[in-house]
This record gives C-alpha cells, structure tokens and sequence, in this order.
C-alpha cells in the first residue's frame, strides 16, 4: 500500500531522499579531466576508446576545463616541477570532486624512488580511489569509476561538504 | 672520414682505449668546427658529460664532456671528449655551429654543472629552476627530492625573443600558456606564446615535467633490471626501447645474437613502431578535428596489445628483452594472431586514409604549415621520419644495418617540403614498410636459441637451477651481480620509432653501468618548435607539435 504522494498521485511520482536523487544524478554523469603524463595516461586512451569504452559508465564526457570537471584521474608520474599544476588544476575544480589516482607513480611514485619523483600525489592533492598497476589495465580504472560512483550513491549527502579542509599537502601553505 | 681533422689536430689530440678522441678543452670548438666544415660531420648526434669522481680507474679530472658527432650520409660517427678543469668546469659552447647543441649543453649544465661560456641562455631544463645541486654528480643523493611551489613564469626568455622581434611586453600582445596540462600537449610539454590576434608572434618552449630520473635510476640498477625502465622512455613503443638499450650492452660485450632471436626483435620492433606511429597519427587527427580517426587508427592498437599480452604478459611496457637475447619464444598461434594484427592495421590505415588522403581540409591544414627544410632539419638534430619528411633519406636500418636489415627489401619513405603532411604521410607509408618487413621476416623465421648460450650473460635453464648446485650459483650470482659489462665507454643506436634512438653507456667493469645517457629522438626536434611555431597561426600550433610526434617520457626521462 501506498503511503504519502504516493497513494495521491499514483505511479506519476516516486519518493525519495533528495541525497539518493542526487547521488543517482551524479553517479550517472561524471566528467573526468584526464590529468595525464605519461605511459598511464596511454593506458586512458585504451579506456576512452571503443573496446573498453567508458561512456558505458557515462563518463565520457571528459573536459580538460577543470572548471567543467567533477572527476580528475592522475594518470601517470609527477614530478616536483610537475606538482604545482596538478595543485592549481585540483583547486580549479568546483565542488564536489572526486580524485582517482591511476598506476603506481600517482599512488607512490612507482619505481622512480628518486630526486624527481613526488612520492604519492597524495602528499599533493587528497586522493578518494588508488588504482595499482603499471599501468594498471583498462578495466582496473573502470572499476575505479565503479567505485567512486558506489560511494557517491552510497555514502555522499549533500549535506556534508566534501571539501576536506583537514587535508594539508606538501605544497598547501 | 675525417683526414682534414686528423691531420690539423695530430699533435693536439689522443685516441684512448674506446677509439674515443681526447682533446684540451682549449682546442674543442675549433676541432668541431673543422669536422662540421671540413670533414662534413653535419648532425651533432648528442652532448653529454661524465663524472669520474667515483670511477675505479683514475681519470685526468673529475668531468669530462662528450660530444657525438655524424658525418654526412650519417654512417660514421665520431666521438670526442675533453676533460675540465675542477676549478672551473668551463668549456666554449659549440652553439654557434649546431642548434641541437642549446638544449643538449643546457642539459648538461642542468645535471652535471658544467658551465658553457657564450651559450645564449644557460638555464636549467629539465629540473625546476629552484632545484639547488646537479643531480646527476656522483655525490647527489638519488633519492633528494627539492620542492617546488612555483612554475617558472618564462618572461626571461620571452622578452629576449620578443625584443628581437621589435616588440616589447608592453605591446598590446596576448601571453598564452599552452600546457603543461593541456589535451594537445601530448603529456607535459608547456608551450607559452605570446599572441597578435591569433597570430603567435613569439613562442618559448618548456619541458622537464615529466623528468623522472631514468638516467641516475639507471646508476643503481643491473642492466637486466634497466630494461622496464627503458620501457618507460618512449611508451608508445616500449619494445623498440628495450631493443636499443639491450643492442649497446651486446655491443660493450660483443655478442652476437642467435639468428631466431634477432629475427624475433624486427618483428615484435616493427610492429612497435607501427603502434607508435599509429598513436602519432591518431591523436594529430583529433587535433584537427577528425575524430573518427581516432577509433579507425587507435582500435588496431588493442588488437596488438592483445597479442603482446601473450607475448610478453603486458600491454604496454612490454620488457620483452634481455641482455643476449628476448625473455621469450614465439607462443603457439603467434603468427595466425599476427596476421589478424595485420589485417586490423591495414583496414584500419585504409579507412583513415579514406577519410584524410583526398579530403580538401586536411591538405589546406596541414600542408606548408610547420615546415623544415633539410638543412635546417639536420642542423637542429631532427632524425627519424621528422628528418625523412624534410626530404633527407636518414635510416639507421638502411645506413648502419643491424638484425639483419640488410635483407629485408624495404624503402625508406620521404617527403619534400618538410611540413605536417609530409610527417603524417611519411609515417602512414613506414607503417606500409614495416608491414612488408615483418611478413618478409616470418617467412624467413628460422629456428634455434632465442637467447645467447653463454652463462656469463644468459640465465640456466630451469631445470638446472633446481637440481644443481652449479646452476644456482649461476642464476644467483647473474641476479644479483647482474651482467658484467667490460670497461668502456660506448655508444650504438637503432632506429627507433622517432628516430636515432641511441645509448651512451659508461661501464667500470661491474654488473651496473657507472653512468647511462639516452639520445631520445624527440628532444632536439622539441627545441625546434618555438621557431615552427612563429608567425603561424595558434591552431596550427597544436598540430605542429603534434606531427613532431613528441612523447614526453623519453623527451624528459
Ligand atoms: S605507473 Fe607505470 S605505466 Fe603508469 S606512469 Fe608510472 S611508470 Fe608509467
């Protein structure tokens, strides 16, 4: 039995919470900014073509204004002359945002244990999903954009911010 | 040869134990010039240096800087070095003779410290300009990372090239950052250009940000364990990379490969250079706007990585070399899997070229934009199809033949005017080319070793390091040790996807290289691209650098 606008209005409604109708919005449509550097990001363009195809997962959309993007994927190595653009670009990105960092470099600086490296983009930028490999496979990134999209559906009220104003990296002041 | 350098420098110069020719800083420049001018060694190949602070063997001083030289129809190389002063570590620039040499010598005042008198604009390019030290000096700390906050703003060198030009900044011009993060830079190449309407009037290149260490990471590893980080270099032809690194470590040991083996590198080489010059092909047609191209010329990519998975275990950074050989054989179906690949690639060309080789557009996009003519192209250090587009028949499969390229009949493509078109069309007829040597080589295909039997440099089998004690000494010792490599000083290239893809390597007679430097082949045509870009128009910018074929990872290392 219908309880509410539901037993008024019949089939012509639903009722929800507003969190799930939104997370279920935003969970359908993200839009990546692909920062990418390196060998990962080739492993991307795997990811956006037709094989793996990910507007199966409706985030093909991909903008490199990060102004018009909810998602950023670190794809590849960053180096320390390479971390203050990836900060800009992060902060550039409008609430809410979501970070994916792909292959071992953007989770820890990879094998290069060197001078140049930066050891993690997260002593950067915070990071929501880690994805191992080098470079990982196309469908690790996939599940990835699975993942973030179960959180948002899951876990995310657009009553909480998700502005982590915790978050204090190398380069924040 | 060089008779006229031989007989003006007899007295002045020594031949070292490498054939290597050593002379007094003094008389460097002079010598290169009578090689440029008399002796017609027109391609400056490389500039490096060398920290002997560490070496087993002691040296005249400290530094000494290397210079690599090719003669006119490219067979011949030359090498010369000098070694510094400590105090002052000062050497005469040889700018004024080559144009490659600017960011060559910047580089190596970047990693080593070595100052070059009268060069235009010695500063940093790969570190960040804060970076405090030289990294590459035997007595910097592999893992002493140094902080930036702050992206170089480039006015230093955009007011110089503006001046020139009879502006100042003041004009009423528009400064436009293209990258580091931007879809058309191919990775992480900055370009900052200053803008009269849509015109560039000046342009200033910066790269570095994808610089990772390959060449200090390479100083603590065997030489087997270099090899993944050679896959890193040009990523879009991983194997073509192993097989230049492992051809000079053959070349310091002086082996020979087994027939079968070098027979596997053309083919599983060729068709990395097909993929590469497919990823170049496809993303330089999205930038003009032709986007279904992406999918006709990227999706045969897949069908190669399916087969390299087999192959290798990985799509894209392969590994598949070894020193003295491959890892390993052909797998059963290979071939049947091949010619699928073929078949993928062909439709996939045909139906690009379909779309592009007749179409009004793409002819007035790409023709007589970005052009280099061939002297120009050699004097900037281009190589490879960029050079071959410029109408210079430079092949290293052709000029210094290695794995049996002299047997194979193939043509080396090459254009006219030096613009986009020709660079984009030269690399459509290579993927022809190398099509035709890989099914030449199948057919020739013989059996045997895929690896050298000789236990100093190959694992035992197996079945030997289980149920011997000889064989697991053996494996032990080539794992941990790695290859010992003769003490040597020696450079051998190959032709790689975009060109002389070569290897300096400095050897102390241990299993790891005391120094490795890399001429990655898109580095000189990189420092070109401020002078392609002036005067044209900022879209045709985008396909400029594109048709360069530019692959941060073995640009910055
Ligand atoms: S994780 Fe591996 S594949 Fe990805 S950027 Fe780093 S080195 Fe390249």
């Amino acid at each position: 039995m219908a309880v509410g606008a539901e037993a008024i209005f019949g089939d012509s409604v639903i009722t929800t919470k507003l969190d799930s109708a939104i997370g279920w919005a935003r969970e359908s449509s993200m839009w990546p900014y692909i920062f990418g550097t390196a060998c990962c990001a080739i492993e991307f363009m795997s990811v956006a073509s037709s094989k793996f195809d990910i507007s199966r997962f409706g985030a093909e959309v991909v903008r490199f204004s990060p102004r018009q993007a909810d998602l950023m994927i670190v794809a590849g190595t960053i180096s320390y002359k390479q971390a203050p653009v990836l900060k800009r670009i992060y902060d550039q990105m409008t609430e809410p945002k979501w970070v994916i960092s792909m292959g071992a470099c953007a989770c820890s600086g990879g094998f290069y244990d060197n001078y140049t490296t930066v050891q993690g983009i997260d002593s950067i930028i915070p990071v929501d999903v880690y994805v191992a490999g080098c470079p990982p496979r196309p469908e690790a990134l996939l599940n990835a954009l699975a993942e973030i999209q179960k959180q948002q559906l899951k876990e995310e009220s657009i009553l909480k911010d998700r502005v982590n104003t915790e978050f204090k990296g190398e380069l924040d002041a | 040869m060089h008779e006229n350098f031989q007989e003006k420098f007899k007295d002045l110069y020594t031949k070292d134990s490498d054939g290597i020719y050593v002379l007094d800083k003094d008389d460097l420049h002079s010598a290169i010039k009578c090689l440029k001018d008399e002796d017609e060694f027109h391609f400056l190949v490389d500039v490096t240096a060398v920290d002997y602070s560490k070496y087993l063997y002691p040296k005249a001083s400290r530094f000494c800087v290397v210079y690599l030289l090719r003669n006119k129809d490219f067979k011949e190389i030359i090498t010369i070095k000098s070694f510094l002063d400590d105090q002052t570590l000062e050497i005469q620039s040889i700018t004024d003779l080559f144009q490659s040499s600017n960011w060559a010598e910047r580089e190596v005042w970047d990693q080593y410290g070595i100052k070059f008198l009268d060069h235009p604009n010695l500063k940093r390019v790969l570190n960040h300009q804060g970076f405090e030290g030289h990294p590459l000096r035997k007595d910097y700390p592999i893992i002493k990372g140094q902080i930036c906050n702050e992206t170089d703003d480039l006015m230093d060198e955009m007011i110089p090239r503006l001046a020139k030009k009879g502006y100042t900044k003041h004009d009423d011009l528009m400064f436009l950052n293209l990258g580091p993060a931007h879809p058309a830079s191919h990775g992480t190449i900055r370009t900052f250009v200053a803008l009269e309407g849509e015109t560039i009037v000046s342009a200033v290149t910066e790269i570095g940000y994808l610089h990772r260490g390959f060449e200090k990471s390479c100083e603590n590893h065997t030489y087997n364990q270099i090899i993944p980080y050679t896959d890193r270099l040009n990523y879009c032809s991983a194997i073509l990379n192993n097989i230049a690194f492992a051809h000079t470590v053959e070349g310091m040991l002086g082996l020979t490969l087994p027939d079968r083996a070098q027979f596997i590198r053309v083919i599983v080489g060729e068709l990395s250079r097909i993929i590469d010059h497919l990823v170049c092909l496809a993303a330089n047609l999205v930038d003009m706007g032709a986007l279904t191209n992406y999918w006709y010329l990227y999706n045969p990519r897949e069908t190669v990585y399916t087969l390299f998975s087999k192959l290798t275990g990985a799509r894209l950074t392969n590994s598949y070399m070894r020193i003295g050989g491959v890892a390993h054989d052909l797998y059963d179906g290979f071939e049947e899997d091949l010619n699928h690949c073929i078949k993928d690639i062909e439709k996939g060309m045909s139906d690009a070229l379909s779309l592009v080789e007749k179409n009004r557009i793409f002819h007035d996009r790409t023709q007589n934009i970005g052009v280099v003519s061939a002297a120009e192209a050699i004097n900037k250090g281009f190589s490879g199809p960029n050079l071959r587009a410029s109408g210079v028949a430079y092949d290293m499969r052709k000029t210094a033949p290695y794995n049996f390229y002299e047997s194979f009949d193939f043509d080396i493509a090459v254009g006219s005017v030096g613009d986009v078109y020709d660079r984009l069309m030269v690399r459509f007829e290579e993927i022809r080319q190398s099509i035709s040597i890989i099914k030449q080589a199948m057919n020739k295909l013989p059996s045997g070793d895929i690896i050298v039997n000789d236990r100093a440099v190959s694992l035992p089998a197996k079945n030997d390091v289980y149920n011997s004690i000889e064989g697991v000494m053996n494996h032990f010792k080539i794992i941990t040790d790695g290859v010992k490599v003769p003490t040597k000083e020696y450079y051998r290239a190959i032709e790689g996807a975009n060109g002389e893809l070569g290897f300096y390597i400095v050897s102390d007679g241990t299993g790891t290289p005391y120094k490795v430097k890399v001429r990655p082949p898109c580095f000189a045509p990189m420092s070109a691209l401020p002078e392609m870009l002036e005067g044209g128009m900022i879209a045709d910018s985008v396909i400029s650098l594109g048709s360069l074929n530019i692959i941060a990872g073995e640009l910055d290392r």
